[in-house]
C-alpha cells in the first residue's frame, strides 16, 4: 500500500488544523453560513435531513486493517456505530456533531486518511477495480495510477472551483467492474506492442441526464497522462456550463460541443500542458508503483477447502457465490457481503468493521477493499483459510451468499437520510431482498442487478441496473419508476423507461412480476435477466408490468 | 388578507448537532413538531422567518415548511416533513448486526 510521505501528512496535517479553526469561528458568530458551507463542503462535511453527514474518502478503494479499525472506532465515539459504505468507494458517517468533526479528521490523518476533496466542484475521490492487485485477468494494478492522479488533482490550483464535480475511475482489466461509462473521466488500462497505456473515456455519467462516457483517445502513453487529463479538465473548466448547474457537468459540454470539437481542444491544449510537465510525474509513478508490489504468495495445500465445500453445503454456497478467481494458484478473492436480507445496503457496524480488519491482518495481506457495489473484499485469501474465515464472517451476519444476484442491491441512502431526496430507496431495498429470500428463488434467478436511488442524482446507479428503481415524488406521494436492460460493465448501457411508476407498496409486487417474466421466458437457466431482455426486448416484462390479466394470475 | 395561506412552522437544523428544530412561541427551538409555533398569517410568518434565520450561530438552513393543525399541534402535509419529524424508517436506523444475529 502506499504510504504517506512527509509531504502528504503535513499537507493533511495543515488542512485539519485550517477546518478547525474554521468551524470555531463558525461557532463562534465569526463566519456566516453562506461563508462556512464551502468550507465545510470542501472537507467533506454536508447537512444531510437529520444530521450532519462526514464523507470520507477510500482513495482507490483500498485500506488496511488499521485503517478499518479506525473507521470502526470513529462510528462508535462520534457517531452511532455504522457506517454507510458507497458507490464511489467512500464511507459516510450519518450523524456527526459539528464540534467533533475537526477531533474525527485528525483521527482519520493519524491513519492516512481524508475527506478532502469528497464534495464540492473538484476533482473528487479517485476510484478503482476493487480487485486490484489481485484478478486474474488483470492487465496492470490501476491503483498506482490512481494514486498518482490523486496526488495531482488534491489541492491543485487551476482545478478548485470547476463549473461542477468531476468523477475520475480507473479499470485495469478487461472486465470493466469501476462502472467507469459512468465517470466524467475514464482510464482503461491496456496494452499495445507490449507498452501499457490508456483508453480515456470522457462524458459518462448518470443523474438528471444520463450518458455513456465516450472514448477520446484510445491510447495515451504513461509519460502522456498527467499532462493529457490536465488538458481535458482545463477545456472543460474553460468551456463547462457555469450559468446552469444542471448543464455543467462535461457530459453536457460533450453533448453541446461534439467530440470533434472537445478532442481537437484537447489536443491543442495538450501541446501546451505536455511542454509544462517537466517530466517529475514518470519517477514518481515508478516510486508510488513500487508501493504496490503485490504479496508473495504462499503455495499451500488447499484441502481444508475442499474439504469443507464438500460437507457444508452452506460453505459451498457461499464459497460458490461469494469468491472471485485470483491471479495466484491457490488463492481467491472474497467478496463479503453488506446485504443480508433485510439490511441496509452497504451499513457495517462497528463490530463488524473490526472483524473484517481482524480476517484482513490475519489471512488477508492486511488489505481490504470497498466495491462499487458497496460490499467489502478481501483480495487475497488463501483457500485454504476460507473455512476458518467464513465462521467468523457468519458469526457476525457478513457471510450472507448473495454476490451479484437479486438481493444484492445497490441503494443510496434515499429519504431516510438525504437532504437532496424525493423518496427512500433503503426499505424499498430490504422488501425486495426479504420477499426474495422468502420465495427460495434467489440462486434459480442467478445474475441480476438491481440499482435504487431516491432522486435523480443517480447515486444508487439506477440507470445502469439491470433493473433501475428510481424513487419520485409524484404530487406528494412517493412514486417509483422503473428501468430495464441498464449494464453497469464494460458493455455499459443505459437502461428503458418501463412506463407509468408504481406506488411504495406496490413496487415490490412489481419487481416480483418481472422476476417472473424472466423465469418464464428465458432460454434455459443459462441465459440472465439482462440476455433475456436483450433478446426479447421489452414487451414481456411491460405485460407482466402492466397487463390486468398477467396481474391478476402473479396475485 | 390571507385568502387560502397554508399554515406554516419555521424550521431549519441546529447549528452544532444538525437536528431538526422547530421555532416556538417564546422564541424558543423545540425538536417536537407538535410544539412548534403554527403560522396562518403570511406576513407573520415571512416575519418569524426572518427574526429566526438572523439566529445564524443557533440554526442553519431556515425555511418556512407546510402544516396542518390537528389535535395535537401542527402536523406535516407532506411525506418529506414526516421524515424530518421522525427521522430515518426504523428498519433504516437498525445497524446490520443486530437485525442478522
Amino acid at each position: 500500500m502506499y504510504d504517506y510521505t512527509d509531504f502528504d501528512a503535513a499537507f493533511v496535517a495543515e488542512r485539519n488544523r485550517q477546518f478547525r479553526a474554521q468551524v470555531e469561528r463558525r461557532i463562534a458568530g465569526a463566519l456566516t453560513e453562506d461563508e462556512f458551507k464551502p468550507l465545510r463542503l470542501m472537507n467533506g462535511l454536508y447537512l444531510q435531513l437529520h444530521a450532519y453527514m462526514l464523507r470520507v474518502a477510500i482513495p482507490y478503494g483500498t485500506l488496511n486493517g488499521r485503517q478499518m479499525r479506525r473507521l470502526a472506532e470513529i462510528a462508535e465515539r462520534w457517531d452511532r456505530g455504522y457506517g454507510h459504505f458507497t458507490t464511489r468507494q467512500n464511507i459516510q458517517f450519518n450523524w456527526p456533531a459539528l464540534r467533533d468533526v475537526p477531533d474525527i479528521l485528525d483521527a482519520l490523518a493519524e491513519v492516512e486518511m481524508h475527506a478532502i476533496q469528497t464534495s464540492g466542484n473538484t476533482i473528487r475521490n479517485v476510484t478503482a477495480d476493487p480487485f486490484a492487485g489481485a484478478a486474474a485477468d488483470e492487465i496492470a494494478d490501476p491503483r498506482p495510477v490512481a494514486e498518482l492522479i490523486r496526488q495531482w488533482s488534491t489541492d491543485h490550483p487551476e482545478f478548485q472551483f470547476l463549473p461542477r464535480k468531476f468523477k475520475i475511475a480507473v479499470a485495469g482489466s478487461p472486465n470493466d467492474r469501476a462502472v467507469t461509462a459512468a465517470h466524467d473521466l475514464a482510464l482503461r488500462i491496456v496494452e499495445r506492442d507490449g507498452a501499457i497505456g490508456y483508453t480515456v473515456l470522457v462524458g459518462g455519467g448518470l443523474g438528471r441526464t444520463p450518458m455513456i462516457g465516450q472514448v477520446i483517445n484510445d491510447f495515451v502513453p504513461q509519460a502522456d497522462l498527467l499532462p493529457y487529463i490536465e488538458a481535458v479538465v482545463g477545456v472543460w473548466n474553460l468551456l463547462g456550463r457555469r450559468d446552469n448547474k444542471y448543464k455543467a457537468r462535461i457530459k453536457i459540454t460533450l453533448h453541446e460541443h461534439g467530440m470533434d470539437e472537445i478532442r481537437s481542444l484537447v489536443e491543442a491544449r495538450f501541446i501546451e500542458t505536455r511542454a509544462a510537465f517537466s517530466g517529475i510525474d514518470v519517477p514518481l509513478f515508478e516510486a508510488i508503483k513500487a508501493a504496490f508490489t503485490p504479496p508473495s504468495f504462499a503455495k499451500r495445500p488447499v484441502s481444508a477447502f475442499e474439504r469443507a465445500y464438500e460437507a457444508d453445503p452452506v460453505f459451498r454456497s457461499w464459497a460458490d457465490t461469494n469468491l472471485a478467481e485470483h491471479r495466484a494458484e491457490g488463492h481467491a478473492i472474497v467478496q463479503v457481503s453488506l446485504k443480508a436480507h433485510g439490511a441496509v445496503p452497504g451499513d457495517a457496524t462497528s463490530a463488524q468493521m473490526r472483524v473484517l480488519a481482524d480476517i484482513a491482518e490475519q489471512f488477508g495481506h492486511d488489505e481490504l477493499r470497498i466495491s462499487q457495489d458497496q460490499n467489502v473484499i478481501l483480495p487475497h485469501v488463501h483457500k485454504a483459510d476460507l473455512p476458518e474465515i467464513h465462521a467468523r464472517l457468519k458469526s457476525h451476519g457478513l457471510a450472507t451468499a448473495n454476490i451479484g444476484r437479486v438481493s444484492d442491491i445497490v441503494a443510496c441512502p434515499g429519504m431516510d437520510y438525504c437532504a437532496l431526496a424525493t423518496a427512500r430507496s433503503i426499505p424499498v431495498a430490504q422488501q425486495i431482498a426479504t420477499r426474495f429470500d422468502e420465495l427460495k428463488l434467489e440462486h434459480e434467478i442467478g445474475a441480476l442487478r438491481i440499482k435504487i436511488s431516491g432522486c435523480i442524482n443517480a447515486c444508487g446507479h439506477h440507470h445502469v441496473g439491470h433493473i433501475g428503481i428510481l424513487g419520485l415524488d409524484r404530487a406528494g406521494v412517493e412514486t417509483y419508476q422503473i428501468t430495464l436492460g441498464g449494464d453497469h460493465t464494460e458493455t455499459a448501457a443505459l437502461g428503458d423507461r418501463t412506463g407509468p411508476g408504481f406506488g411504495a407498496d406496490e413496487i415490490v409486487p412489481a419487481i416480483e412480476r418481472l422476476v417472473g417474466a424472466y423465469l418464464e421466458h428465458r432460454d434455459g437457466k443459462q441465459e440472465t435477466f439482462l440476455e433475456t431482455y436483450r433478446r426479447l426486448g421489452m414487451a414481456p416484462f411491460k405485460a407482466a408490468l402492466y397487463d390486468q390479466e398477467s396481474r391478476v394470475a402473479a396475485e | 388578507m390571507s385568502r387560502s395561506f397554508t399554515p406554516k412552522v419555521v424550521t431549519g437544523n441546529a447549528l452544532l448537532e444538525g437536528d431538526v428544530i422547530y421555532l416556538t412561541e417564546d422564541d424558543g427551538w423545540t425538536r417536537d413538531l407538535s410544539r412548534a409555533e403554527i403560522l396562518t398569517d403570511e406576513a407573520h410568518a415571512q416575519m418569524r422567518l426572518l427574526d429566526a434565520a438572523r439566529r445564524a450561530s443557533e440554526i442553519v438552513g431556515t425555511y418556512l415548511a407546510d402544516v396542518k393543525p390537528g389535535p395535537k399541534g401542527p402536523e406535516p402535509t407532506h411525506f418529506r416533513e414526516e421524515f424530518r419529524r421522525s427521522g430515518p424508517s426504523e428498519a433504516a436506523r437498525v445497524p446490520q448486526e443486530t437485525q442478522n444475529v
